[in-house]
């Protein structure tokens, strides 16, 4: 086992991958000299030549629109869109392209695209640079969603997108990149659509994504001391998503709690709900309660971006005062 | 198709052709450029001292952005991106505002009354658009107002480019497209964002005039400007001007363009310094000396000191101002949102 960041994990991952594929190649704006705006892709090019990491114009319809057009001939791409919110920029090449070719085709064209992107915030970079919008390609039919957490998973998960034949979204958070953890040294590929519990516990059940995940453990170290025992789960995907492993959990522990980033109306917590209220009622002893982010844009402000973003201190509150 | 750009000041500070402006004019544009930098220097070091979030400066584009502000007037618009502070200020928008939205509060993207430039467009390429549609109503309401639009080399690759262009073309709206090319956008040079000889020469595409001028000559761009807007005002169609200059510094405080460019093209560049020439110039006029000089900068540093002062002085927002701007008539869901927040005040 080595320790890695979670930043050094991304180009880890690729690095993994087109190693074992000479196909796969990669482009995005400043990933290639630059090494990418958060430094996430450094020395790729250097090991696999501009052929193969290829620094783009600032032309997000075209990074997805040529990743698509090779992807459909077999090559497999990786694409970057620089910051999350810019997939709005290119919505129409994600959501009706990418995500119907499939279906459009009887299954004939697959489209194996890994669109990378930075995600969330924490940063101070405003309501335009710092969006959650996991949401957004959830909420598409035809497109994969994953959102890991730790360096590991980075890794494994990165491995499991690119080697899947769907287009797969993969959010890298942003106030993750320092983070560091322990990742194998043999090569690691991970399965998507798979739920990891990082905490067991038996009062209640905290499902949490990407930042939310470390803020939620924290919280829950902290709910231990008052004499709550909370089970975390890391929803690691959300397209597919892993229903067994929260249903299972709150089979146990009778209370779901979500900890979203994404803005409240439609989060991915609402489906997550909405699932548990469908499937799990009898095994609920109170009301699912969703902790999210208000129904705002992001404060570039700190003090109100530390506000608005749930918080270990909120978390660790709401879940006392429900079960209280 | 393209010519060499349009000069009107040699690097060495000689006039060719005839003065495009009065004397005291163009002591006046210099003046401005002189607080732009003071003020480009002062947010750059504020960053440092972790006073403002990340700030893209602008130095080395001075004579572009204020050329091209001067040759507007007050009922014209200014929809300009993240790197033309020293433009929006010439047009009214006050450096305390630019301040303060640097810092991180949104109240420095609302404008005094009356002051027609929109805040920066942090989405590349995002706003060019709206100066189609801004000049668009101004011929609906029947004014002569023009719109300025201003965007970076790289703004050029993305698709809102192309449409903003083809519908001023189009709809022959009052628009001027100014772009500064300043040899980067970010860690890629111009000659990979474009293979097209100038950025100018895309204007034939669209069926529109395209012009080159010397971005470091704040009399060429004045007077390049000055022309295009009067051909818009006149409803004659847009025009593109692609200004060529350079980014001196990095693309943000948390840039290094160690990383990926030459260090002798930077000073390449501060040769061609724009200031250094309208100064050259007003002094062989004999309507700049050391006095002046000293003037004028004294004059930016009380100037800069007094904004950021201004700026520093505003209360921090309140948790509640998250929701307070979310719309113009606030919705149930968000007033519940706001009073959980309120009370669990965390
Ligand atoms: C739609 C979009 N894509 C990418 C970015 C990230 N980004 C910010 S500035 C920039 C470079 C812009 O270059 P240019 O238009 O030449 O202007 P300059 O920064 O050189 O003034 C990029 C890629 C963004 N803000 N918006």
């Amino acid at each position: 086992m080595a320790e890695l960041s979670y930043r050094d994990a991304v180009a880890a991952g690729i690095a993994q991958e087109m190693r074992r594929d000479p196909r796969l190649v990669m482009l995005g704006e400043d990933i290639a000299g630059a090494g990418g705006v958060f430094k996430t892709t450094v020395g790729l090019l250097d090991e696999f030549g501009a052929d193969r990491v290829r620094d783009t114009p600032i032309s997000e319809q075209a990074i997805l629109g040529a990743a698509m057009g090779a992807a459909m001939t077999g090559i497999p791409v990786i694409a970057e869109i620089m910051f999350s919110d810019f997939l709005a920029v290119c919505f129409d090449l994600l959501a009706n392209e990418m995500a119907k070719a499939s279906y459009m085709t009887a299954g004939q064209v697959t489209v194996p695209v890994v669109v990378r992107t930075a995600n969330g915030g924490g940063s101070r970079f405003g309501a335009q640079h710092s969006q959650s919008v996991e949401n957004w390609t959830m909420m598409i039919p035809g497109l994969k969603v994953v959102a890991p957490s730790t360096p590991a998973d980075v890794i494994g998960l990165m491995a499991a997108a690119i080697r899947d034949p769907d287009p797969v979204v993969f959010f890298e958070h942003k106030s993750l990149f320092a983070v560091k953890g322990e990742v194998p040294d043999a090569e690691h590929v991970d399965r998507l659509g798979t739920a990891v519990v990082r905490r067991p516990g038996t009062d209640c059940t905290i499902a949490a994504l990407a930042l939310m995940v470390p803020r939620a453990l924290e919280a829950a170290e902290r709910l231990a001391a008052d004499g709550i025992d909370a089970e975390v789960i890391d929803v690691r995907s959300l397209v597919p998503l892993d229903t067994s492993t929260i249903l299972g959990s709150v089979a146990k522990t009778g209370r779901l709690f979500t900890v979203e980033e994404n803005p409240r109306l439609c989060g991915w917590g609402a489906e997550v709900a909405s699932i548990v209220a469908d499937e799990a009622f009898w095994d609920l002893d109170g009301p699912v309660v969703r902790i999210t982010t208000p129904h705002v844009p992001l404060p570039a402000a700190e003090a109100l971006e530390d506000l608005a973003i749930p918080s270990v201190d909120r978390i660790a509150a709401t879940v006392a005062g429900s079960l209280g | 198709m393209s010519a060499e750009p349009q000069q009107l000041l040699a690097p060495d500070g000689t006039l060719h052709g005839d003065l495009p402006l009065p004397l005291g004019e163009i002591s006046r544009l210099y003046r401005a450029m002189v607080v732009a930098r003071v003020f480009d220097g002062k947010c750059s070091a504020m960053q440092r001292q972790g006073r403002l979030a990340t700030y893209a400066p602008y130095e080395g584009q001075e004579a572009a952005q204020i050329g091209a502000a001067s040759a507007l007037e007050a009922s014209d618009w200014l929809v300009a991106s993240y790197r033309d502070a020293a433009a929006m200020a010439l047009r009214g928008y006050p450096w305390s505002n630019l301040i303060l939205g640097r810092t991180g509060d949104e109240r420095g993207g609302h404008a005094p009354e009356g002051v027609r430039v929109l805040p920066p467009s942090i989405t590349v390429g995002g706003h060019m658009i709206h100066a189609v549609g801004i000049a668009w109503a101004e011929r609906l309401k029947g004014t002569d107002a023009v719109a300025l639009t201003m965007f970076g080399d790289g703004a050029t690759s993305e698709g809102d480019f192309h449409e903003a262009m083809n519908f001023a073309a189009v709809f022959a709206t009052p628009t001027v497209f100014f772009c500064q090319n300043n040899g980067w956008a970010i860690s890629l040079p111009t000659s990979r964002q474009t293979a097209a000889e100038t950025i100018a020469d895309k204007a034939v595409g669209y069926g529109m005039t395209g012009l080159v001028v010397d971005g470091n000559d704040v009399l060429a761009v004045h007077e390049a400007v000055r022309r295009a807007v009067s051909t818009a005002r006149a409803g004659e169609g847009p025009t593109l001007i692609e200004a060529l200059t350079y980014r001196i510094g990095p693309h943000t405080t948390t840039d290094d363009p160690g990383r990926y460019r030459d260090p002798a093209e930077v000073e390449s560049w501060r040769e061609r310094d724009p200031l250094r020439r309208v100064r050259r110039f007003l002094e062989t006029q004999g309507a700049w000396d050391e006095d002046a000089q000293a003037a004028a900068e004294h004059d930016a540093g009380l100037e800069a000191e007094a904004a950021v002062a201004a700026a520093e002085m505003v209360a921090a927002l309140d948790g509640d101002e998250i929701f307070s701007a979310m719309y113009a008539v606030p919705t149930i869901h968000l007033e519940e949102q706001r009073a959980r927040l309120r009370r669990d005040g965390r």
